[in-house]
């Protein structure tokens, strides 16, 4: 029986609207086989989380350059939470000091990819990491 | 060129454009081209040289760093840094609530209060950034977009209160929303009452603050969001023509107001790409205003700009690069007859500028023009074989990009259903492609990589303090005011709203009376309704 694509969910939480890099990336994750939905620019969290449950997407791909990424996703985890959707694989992209990446994946976040990551990179990490078993 | 001479291998070189770049120009290469009728003097139709005769001999370029953060306290210490240190122009970068008519007390604003720029809930800011500072004397751009008729009634109004005459204030507004659904997305109404709002503003100023330039169209951030240069060119004049034919209808010239419009392009990529851009750019542009408008007043015809040496080009890896990069930048503005410069800083890839990195980037332009000779001699490219047959190669592939957008049904239409967005991602989509390939070479990112690097940078940090007092300073502003004037001038909006009329004097009442962004916005969302973004990648 085929299996079904994986579904990536690429959002744009709060209010920036550098969206290139979360096109680019969708982009390529259709290319790479993926089912890709875009949510556009100013998503609450509470949307982005709904969105995620309706569609019943594998994985959640938060894209944020404005700065405010440990705030969003501390937020967005905690939703998740209460959802009782933590099985959703969490990534996070954009404007990502190293110096931050501990607390994200202290939050639970399961990859972090800098601007100008690789798109096989990134293509690999969700394949693996949802193929690897992680439900 | 004769290939059977020579067995070396020469491998194809491929603008950005799609332009082949050969390895030799020769004399025959412009053969066609005529003086007075494709290049000319500086400060003559068709202005390729430039839009004044003596250009920078007579006045230098404008430098005008983008900056603002926190509150209105800070920015304006900041702004009185850059002025001591020799900065000619202001340049106020928002928060994003600010820009998305949110105020700071917004739940949606949270983490968001003067972050990535100035937070403004209330004239008060605004009187605030611009204390001790002669608004007069000093042009200053507003980068807002959705928001920019309060934002510009706001400035406005701090300008009558500092006793400057209406007639007197100089300065921008960027107030291009067509720009912000392709990229940089700080859209709120839809596509038709946002473009009503451009005209008002735009006829407000006409008729009252006629040296104030109420419009900035910008293709730079269409370029960042992914476009090519000519799209770039391409989209920003058909941009720019949506705003004229708008304002056509109200009744005013072509040579009413648009003297007053200006542009806001992007410089990164192939050096000798962008400075032909810019002058295939202003042969345009003078010829589409002329020919098909029939303006008979020159200022119409010549394209006023400021040219930012752009994000896009900056990496995260080996930041101090940077600063050559923006070096370069700089060189090609100058080289391109650019009325206005600025740099994204060498932090820029990480964060909004430190106060170093946004003093480097004003000596940059400082050594460039003070040090260098660039003011000494207007356009010094011209005439070069490559230059002039690249201008010509870039006129007509901006003709033909503008023709396709024609072709879809207009900008509005292709912007509304989201064509534009589409081909801007796709172009983005495939730069990536190239630059993870090593097709395109980024020094640093795909060649010359350091792993491990050690970044000893000082980044501007984000402090969450200053949007606490923030918001108190709004609740302290909130309870001075005369609310009942308030919800008077915010009803008086509401119903104008709905009419034809021009909004600005309402906006205006609203602002004068501390009626707040987010209270303004609020009122014409009601009316206006909110923009559906069309989720095409």
């Amino acid at each position: 029986m085929p299996q079904r694509p994986i579904k990536v969910l690429i959002a744009k939480p709060g209010l920036d609207g550098h969206d290139r890099g979360a096109k680019v990336v969708a982009h390529a994750l259709r290319n790479a086989g993926m089912e890709v939905i875009y949510t556009g620019l100013h998503q609450t969290v509470e949307q982005i989380v709904q969105t995620a449950v309706d569609e019943d997407v594998d994985v959640i791909g938060l894209s944020i350059l404005s700065g405010a990424h440990i705030p969003i996703t501390e937020k967005l985890m905690g939703r998740l939470g209460e959802e009782e959707a933590e099985d959703i694989t969490v990534i996070v992209g954009g404007n990502i000091p190293k110096r931050d990446f501990e607390r994200l994946e202290g939050l639970g976040v399961f990859g972090i990819f800098q601007t100008g990551s690789r798109f096989e990179e990134i293509a690999d990490f969700i394949k693996k990491t949802r193929e690897g078993g992680h439900e | 060129m004769n290939k059977s001479k020579s067995k070396m291998e020469i491998s194809d070189v491929i603008l950005e454009s799609g332009i082949k770049v050969k390895p030799v120009y020769t004399p025959q290469d412009i053969a066609d081209v005529d003086y007075e009728n494709d290049i000319h003097d500086p400060g003559e139709f068709p202005f390729t040289r430039g839009i004044h005769r003596f250009m920078y001999r007579a006045r230098p370029f404008t430098m005008r760093q983008y900056s603002g953060f926190a509150t209105a306290t800070e920015t304006n210490k900041r702004f009185k840094y850059l002025i001591e240190q020799g900065q000619t122009g202001l340049n106020v970068a928002f928060d994003l609530p600010t820009q998305m008519g949110l105020d700071s007390d917004d739940p949606l604003a949270e983490g968001e209060v003067g972050r990535v720029g100035m937070s403004v809930d209330t004239l008060a800011d605004m009187e605030e950034a611009f204390r001790d500072i002669p608004i007069d004397r000093i042009s200053t751009s507003l980068t807002i977009n959705s928001t920019a008729s309060i934002l510009i009634a706001m400035y406005i109004v701090v300008a009558q209160k500092q006793g400057v005459p209406l007639d007197q204030i100089r300065g921008t507004a960027q107030n291009d929303i067509l720009k912000e659904y392709i990229g940089r997305g700080t859209w709120i109404f839809p596509v038709e009452p946002s473009i009503k709002l451009i005209g008002d503003t735009i006829e407000y100023c006409t008729k009252n603050a006629p040296r104030y330039y109420p419009v900035s169209v910008c293709g730079y951030h269409i370029r960042e969001s992914g476009a090519n240069p000519v799209q770039e060119i391409a989209y920003g004049f058909s941009i720019a023509k949506a705003y004229i034919d708008h304002v056509l209808k109200r009744g005013l010239s072509v040579d009413d107001f648009v003297p007053r419009f200006s542009f806001n392009f992007d410089i990164h990529g192939n050096f000798f790409e962008q400075i032909a851009k810019f002058r295939a750019a202003r042969r345009l542009w003078a010829k589409i205003i002329r020919n098909d408008y029939n303006a008979q007043n020159p200022k119409s015809m010549t394209m006023k700009m400021i040219a930012g040496g752009g994000g896009g080009g900056l990496t995260i890896e080996q930041p101090e690069n940077n600063i050559v990069r923006g070096a370069y930048y700089a060189l090609v503005s100058a080289l391109s007859g650019t009325q206005t410069m600025a740099l994204c800083s060498y932090d820029e890839a990480y964060t909004i500028p430190s106060k170093k990195a946004a003093l480097i980037s004003l000596r940059t332009m400082q050594i460039l023009i003070e040090e260098m000779g660039l003011s000494d001699t207007v356009d010094p490219l011209a005439g070069s074989y490559y230059i002039e047959s690249l201008t010509n190669q870039l006129e007509a592939e901006i003709v033909k990009c503008m023709k396709e957008v024609d072709d879809r049904g207009g900008i509005i239409k292709a912007v509304s259903e989201g064509y534009i967005q589409s081909e801007v991602s796709k172009q983005a989509y495939l730069h990536e492609k190239k630059i993870q390939s090593g097709e395109i070479v980024k020094v640093g990112v795909n060649k010359y990589r350091i792993e491990e690097e050690e970044r000893n940078i000082e980044f501007h940090e984000y402090d969450p303090a200053q949007a606490e007092e923030q918001v108190k300073r709004l609740n302290r502003v909130k309870a001075e005011r005369d609310v009942r004037v308030v919800k008077q001038n915010l009803d008086i909006l509401k119903e104008k709203a709905g009419t034809d009329e021009n909004l600005m004097p309402y906006i205006m009442d609203c602002v004068r009376c501390y009626a707040s962004v987010g209270e303004i916005t609020k009122v014409l969302k009601e009316v206006f309704g909110e923009f559906k973004e069309p989720l095409k990648f």
